[in-house]
């Protein structure tokens, strides 16, 4: 790693003005850019810590009935803390990585991070939660660009996400045993309004939006529903740990058997 | 340099580090604890699993600084105060738990976590907390027993896979 200062801030708007220094970037659990600066692929020359930042911890339930969670709360605090309000929430976060890994990791630099494989970006988008930073309000929608690639601006920081709950949802993943990341894994929720499919580790451009099965569930929440559905293997990842095509059919599996699941 | 000072075994325990110094660099370079080993150094492998503030973590990926201020436990912290095993190191050397030895402290310090929470966990919540500790020796087995024996069950049941 190359040297870097480390900013420790107690409150959201010192580390906006922290990440005003040259080169600055956020440093939330660590899970992941510390290995990424272990191999030299950034070299900041100040990190800003958002685990020191109280008013960015823990979960509440709004007024108007949204699981409200703090961009710094790890992903074990999630397990526990979610579970009886929206417990497929809970039991995804409780099965990201391994046990000291969720110890440190965070909800908000798992999303703003947006890698392809992970498994938060599923949750978001297929709850059609909200992404609250320090400047704004940012629908899931519009929040995930493609691989790695979000809407938020330099620096901005991801300090709460707010989560509908539905009546029914299930997460349903087939890790990758090296990475323990999902090789694929789908989030299946079901609204008053409609169903929504989150996919995520299968496609070139990130976590997307199965809408042809998401139309077929809202029709009838049910594995007939999209038993003979499949998107374009063309689109998928393809690498040494699998095909396009194995990538399409398991979206196809992963999906059945979280509506399974689900109920 | 930043001066951090943390409790780490029960003493106080400080030290001037870099921004980059990893938490396990500075308990074994500055500290001389060389119980937290350094496997993987990418998060993968549990040899450097160590407390913090009574979770496990893997010291290898915070920073030395994020503990500051921090209680701190390592594998030089488990015996009892009389200087023996305590059950869980026991229960690891009765059920032959280690071959080469070098995850046996990440191990520990995962068990003592996983026992913290689930003082009665069963085989398979073992086995599935132990995911981010890997035994190259694959010794894995054994492991699984010596835990169960810790925790006071019977390890009679448990069949070799």
């Amino acid at each position: 790693m190359y040297n870097f200062d480390v900013e420790k801030p107690r409150t959201v708007a010192d580390a906006v003005q922290a990440m005003a220094r040259e080169e600055a970037q956020l440093l939330s659990g660590g899970q992941t850019l510390i290995p990424t600066l272990k191999a030299r692929l950034a070299s900041p020359s100040v990190l800003v810590s958002l685990s020191g930042i109280d008013e960015m911890q823990g979960l509440s339930m709004s007024d108007d009935g949204l699981l409200c969670i703090g961009g710094g709360t790890t992903h074990a605090t999630v397990a526990t803390g979610a579970a009886a309000q929206y417990p497929a929430l809970a039991h995804l976060a409780a099965r990201i990585g391994d046990p000291a890994v969720r110890n440190r990791g965070t909800i908000g630099g798992s999303v703003a991070n947006n890698d392809p494989s992970a498994c938060y970006p599923a949750a978001v988008l297929g709850s059609g939660a909200t992404i609250v930073t320090d400047k704004r309000e940012i629908a899931a929608d519009d929040f995930f660009l493609g691989m790695f690639e979000t809407a938020l601006e330099e620096g901005e920081i991801v300090t709460e996400v707010k989560f509908p709950i539905p009546s029914a949802a299930h997460y349903e993943k087939i890790i990758q045993p090296a990475s323990r990341f999902p090789l694929v894994a789908v989030f299946v929720a079901r609204f008053a309004d409609g169903v929504r499919v989150a996919v995520t580790g299968a496609s070139n451009n990130g976590v997307f939006r199965w809408k042809q099965a998401e139309e077929a569930l809202t029709e009838n929440f049910a594995t007939e529903a999209v038993a003979g559905l499949q998107v374009d293997a063309a689109e998928m990842i393809s690498d040494l740990h699998g095909s396009g095509g194995y990538r399409a059919h398991l979206v196809a599996v992963m999906t059945r058997r979280a509506v399974a699941a689900a109920g | 340099m930043t001066q951090v000072n943390m409790t780490v075994n029960g003493k106080s325990a400080s030290g001037d580090v870099e921004g980059r110094t990893l938490l396990a660099q500075f308990l074994r370079d500055d500290q001389g604890l060389t119980g937290t080993h350094i496997g993987c150094d990418t998060s993968q492998c549990g040899a450097c699993v160590v407390h913090v503030n009574g979770e496990a973590v893997k010291a290898c990926t915070m920073l030395a600084i994020e503990a500051d201020g921090a209680t701190v436990g390592t594998i030089e912290g488990q015996a009892n105060d009389d200087g023996s095993l305590n059950v869980i190191q026991q229960a690891f050397q009765d059920h032959h738990g280690l071959q080469c030895g070098f995850c046996t402290p990440g191990m520990v310090m995962s068990a003592a976590a996983l026992l913290k929470d689930n003082p009665k966990p069963s085989e398979a919540e073992i086995r599935h907390y132990l995911d981010g500790n890997i035994c190259r020796c694959t010794g894995y087995h054994n492991i699984v027993k010596a835990i169960m024996a810790a925790s006071g069950q019977d390890v009679s049941a448990i069949a070799a896979e």
